[in-house]
């Protein structure tokens, strides 16, 4: 076998296929192979391009370990030249445990029931460029990983053909705290997450999977790797306490702070956005909020004023009746206090979710809200009809009189 | 601005020629300036203001930041509200200054010169629907109508109403020292609701009745030059004229045509004020439907 192919190349050789390549090609148990796969111009049979960059492979990490090519191409270990068809390149010999996670992933799984756009080996990891995801060349490199995904997951066209969840994501990472961060380089970026950072790499799972790092009730975990303190805060706050009672509605971080688009919480668009959020569940303070001046002037796109977080806390979040909570009663002021310093008790006897059209929110404002809508219903009607009817009175007074002139002109 | 029981101001020049249109004075000079302080400071509030309720169109939120944003509204807002509430005071201590001054107490509240409602402004009201109606004669009016009476106690109201529930909002730590914290809630509503009334009377039915209605139209500028020709005198207000002729002191208020000038000047504020107004109330009307 291995005397024919000797042959074979000599053949080749002297049918001067590429003297110039073959002295590029790598020296060692790929030597033959490269006599024909080094020229760039290189095609099957079929017009497939079939070239095999030999420095990149060089490079590689299977490169650097001196692997002979059919290694990944097992059946290309052929008797005569030109070969066949190869079939593809089969990462499980190997890497048995990464190919398993992934047969069991979001990939995986589109794959195997033919949805060809999904994501291979090949798609992240490259062919025979293949490195290691700690050197910084690499696709997998927390650095370049971001444009890796983004290949699929930032190609507005392909998110909309296949469906893919949540659209461009990779434009909503790259405008998140996450995401510029990564993009500022330095201490900060070595400890960002990037997308394997959340979804893991060969095992991602949709957040619908339970498996999934990202699922509803797995994601505070998941954020919590990081972000301990604030998780074990949150764990205290009701919206935690309903969690570990297994109400999986109770929000978990992504319902505030989303999953790509997360902000810093100062940044205005946060600041402004997380009101719908909670409005979203606390459908009738949310409209009483708006009643208020906080609530009118946050409407109205400035971030200056309270918002829900600002009185109620945000990972710490409990109900009023709660002693600890920034909106009990032994509390309020102080909560008050952190943006009026004047604040005194009957300042903060103030309600800020006070509904003028139920009368427990105090009769007097309830009266005196019907009072006023009294007093504007009788004002505009007397004072509408008595328009309307002037109007049209003095129109014909108006014609009336122009009309007499005008019979005077005329006799 | 009307004044509270001051008889017309006689600045008379009587130099009126045959042939020429007679002028008399109704507004002297600083009550057309007070209207006119009171005039841009409501349209500063109610531009600065009205964003907050209907503070979830987007327009709201254009106005607002055309106005300078959060900061740039709040300075406009109490800057025009500070003022007015001063124009409205200097105008009270002036009515009864002139009281004080005339020693004619009675005057401001029972005299044709007095802005108080009296029973022929009953009668007026039932007189004029009628005549809206087809079913009598137009009735003849003294210096001040009942509903330029309305538009004026309308003001005092609101002063009371929205100026005291706005100080209430402005200096909430020190009324909050002796009332309790509810009445800022009484404070926001009002504020709101009697901002809603004013605006939509202002823009809507005074503008009306003082300026576009078919006898006006398109502009009444006597507010502006403060003058009012013998022809509308005796046309829209023939109980005084009446009285004053009768009295014979009718030359006592006579002056001369309005400058070209102030008639012009009156025209363009007075056209902006309208544009400004019955634009905001079909954004408001338009808000509220939509």
């Amino acid at each position: 076998m291995r005397l024919s192919t000797c042959l074979a190349v000599l053949l080749l050789a002297a049918a001067n296929v590429g003297p110039a390549a073959a002295k590029d090609a790598a020296p060692g148990p790929n030597e033959a192979c490269m006599m024909c796969h080094a020229d760039a111009g290189a095609k099957s049979a079929s017009g497939k391009p079939i070239a095999v960059d030999a420095k990149q492979f060089a490079g590689s990490v299977h490169g650097a370990m001196s692997l002979p090519c059919t290694t990944c191409h097992a059946d290309a270990a052929v008797t005569q030249v030109p070969h066949g068809k190869v079939a593809p390149a089969q990462c499980a010999s190997c890497h048995d445990r990464a190919v398993g996670d992934y047969a069991k992933s979001a990939h995986g799984l589109a794959r195997a029931v033919g949805q060809s756009a999904a994501a291979s080996c090949a798609s992240c990891h490259g062919a025979h460029d293949i490195r290691k995801s700690s050197d910084p060349a690499s696709r997998t490199h927390r650095s370049n990983l971001a444009a890796t995904c983004a290949t699929c997951h930032g190609n507005e066209e392909l998110a909309r053909r296949a469906n893919l969840p949540g659209g461009n994501v990779a434009a909503h990472y790259a405008d998140s705290i996450h995401g510029r961060a990564l993009a500022k380089k330095g201490a900060i970026a070595d400890v960002v997450p990037v997308c394997t950072g959340c979804h893991g790499a060969h095992d991602i799972r949709g957040k619908n999977d339970v498996a999934s790092r990202v699922s509803r009730a797995n994601s505070p975990a998941m954020c919590g790797s990081c972000h301990a303190a604030i998780k074990m805060e949150w764990e205290k706050s009701q919206h935690g306490k309903l969690r570990q009672s297994n109400v999986l509605q109770a929000p978990g971080c992504i319902d505030c702070h989303s999953a790509h688009d997360i902000t810093l919480p100062s940044d205005p668009r946060f600041a402004l956005g997380v009101i719908d959020q909670c409005g979203s569940c606390h459908v009738d303070f949310a409209g009483t909020y708006r009643d208020t001046f906080h609530g009118q002037v946050t409407e109205l796109g400035f971030a200056q004023m309270a918002s829900c977080a600002s009185c109620h806390g945000a990972h710490e979040i409990l109900p009023a009746s709660d002693p600890l909570s920034k909106v009990s009663a032994q509390n309020r002021i102080a909560t008050c206090k952190t943006c009026h310093p004047k604040a005194n008790a009957n300042f903060a006897l103030y309600d800020p979710h006070a509904n003028r059209h139920e009368r427990q929110s105090g009769q007097l404002l309830f009266f005196t809200g019907k009072f006023m809508d009294l007093l504007l219903l009788g004002v505009f009607s007397f004072f509408g009809l008595h328009t309307i009817l002037w109007f049209v009175r003095s129109l014909k007074a108006v014609r009336e009189r122009k009309a007499a002139r005008g019979g005077m002109q005329g006799g | 601005m009307s004044t509270l029981a001051r008889p017309a101001p006689g600045l008379a020049r009587g130099h009126s020629t045959a042939g020429e249109r007679r002028y008399f004075e109704r507004f002297d000079r600083v009550d057309r300036v007070m209207h006119a302080f009171l005039m841009v400071t409501f349209i500063g509030c109610a531009l600065s203001g009205l964003p907050l309720i209907v503070a979830d169109h987007d327009w709201a939120s254009r106005l607002a930041s055309a106005l300078g944003g959060f900061r740039g509204t709040m300075l406009i807002h109490r800057v025009c509200a500070a003022v007015m509430i001063a124009v409205f005071a200097l105008h009270v201590l002036r009515v009864f200054w002139s009281a004080f001054r005339t020693g004619r107490w009675l005057d401001m509240v029972w005299s044709p010169n007095s802005m108080v409602p009296n029973l022929k402004d009953v009668a007026d009201i039932v007189g004029h629907v009628k005549w809206f109606l087809g079913r009598g004669p137009r009735p003849s009016f003294d210096r001040y109508t009942y509903w330029e009476k309305f538009d004026y106690w309308a003001v005092f109201w609101g002063m009371f109403i929205i100026g005291g529930s706005g100080l209430l909002l402005w200096f909430p730590f020190f009324f909050s020292q002796f009332l309790p914290g509810w009445i800022f809630n009484i404070a926001m509503l009002v504020h709101g609701e009697e901002a809603l009334l004013a605006i939509g009377f202002i823009f809507t039915i005074h503008f009306f009745n003082g300026h576009v209605r078919p006898e006006k139209f398109p502009m009444d500028p006597v507010i502006f030059t403060g003058r009012i020709s013998e022809h509308e005198l005796v046309e829209e207000r023939g109980d005084e004229y009446a009285r004053l002729v009768a009295s014979g002191r009718l030359a006592e208020v006579e002056t001369d045509a309005p400058p070209a000038s102030t008639v012009l000047l009156g025209y363009a504020v007075g056209t902006i004020a309208l544009l400004l107004g019955v634009t905001t109330v079909v954004l408001i009307v338009y808000s509220l439907v939509t």
